[in-house]
């Protein structure tokens, strides 16, 4: 559903995923459509002026500063997942 | 060639000194997007509006934004616009604020463009690239930077 900021987050996300060895499926929204799609999502990756969009979804909300530092993405998902 | 430099259609790309605010440079993003073919006049209303509705989320890493509407909105063809603006120009992000380069989106649909996005990922995550990006002086510069 998603097209720009969720595409490179979900492509990125999958690769520290993969460097993490942990096994996920990564979906990419935009807000319009993701509260229909994120009713299962353990973690939404976003960016931090989103967050307040996401407010009352089960899910763990991680925002990204920097969505090409895959460091930055290694170290929240480790903290969430390991 | 690869499919990131092939996304750049024919005067696609533009480098100015500076700017008004971010809406102009979006404009401008657009425009780029329009003259190359890829986007009917009215995508570049909805990219505007974007931004004007979630705020400036689409500033995605430090002086990076990445402008783009929905591909119901007037996308022709799939592609890409580069804009370098010499003078860093605020677009109200907290953390990745100012902005010096501003890639225009144009996807035909949700699923077709992934590969590009992964190509642009890899160049734009590539800090030495993005730097030579900013020193380039003449557009035919930018066009070898990126193929």
């Amino acid at each position: 559903m998603g097209i720009g900021t969720s595409v490179l987050l979900k492509l990125n996300a999958e690769k520290v995923l993969k460097m993490l060895d942990v096994e996920a499926t990564v979906d990419a929204a935009d807000v319009a459509s993701v509260r229909k799609v994120s009713f299962d999502a353990q973690i939404i990756l976003t960016t931090p002026d989103l967050v307040d969009q996401l407010q009352g979804l089960p899910a763990e909300i991680i925002p990204i500063e920097h969505v090409f530092d895959l460091e930055e993405l290694s170290t929240k998902l480790s903290k969430a997942l390991l | 060639m690869t499919l990131l430099a092939s996304s750049f259609g024919p005067d696609s790309m533009a480098i100015v000194d500076s700017l008004g605010d971010r809406t102009e440079a979006i404009e401008i993003s657009g425009q780029l997007l329009e003259r190359s073919g890829r986007v009917k006049p009215e995508y570049v209303s909805s990219m505007i509006a974007a931004v004007e509705k979630f705020g400036p989320y689409i500033v995605i890493a430090p002086g990076i934004a990445l402008a783009h509407g929905k591909p119901e909105d007037g996308v022709i063809q799939t592609g890409l616009s580069l804009l370098v603006i010499r003078e860093p120009l605020v677009f109200g992000h907290e953390q990745n604020d100012p902005v010096s380069l501003v890639v225009g989106l144009a996807a035909k649909d949700h699923d077709s463009h992934i590969e590009l996005m992964g190509e642009l990922a890899e160049f734009l995550g590539d800090q030495s690239k993005v730097n030579s990006l900013l020193q380039v002086t003449d557009l035919s510069q930018l066009r070898d930077l990126l193929s």
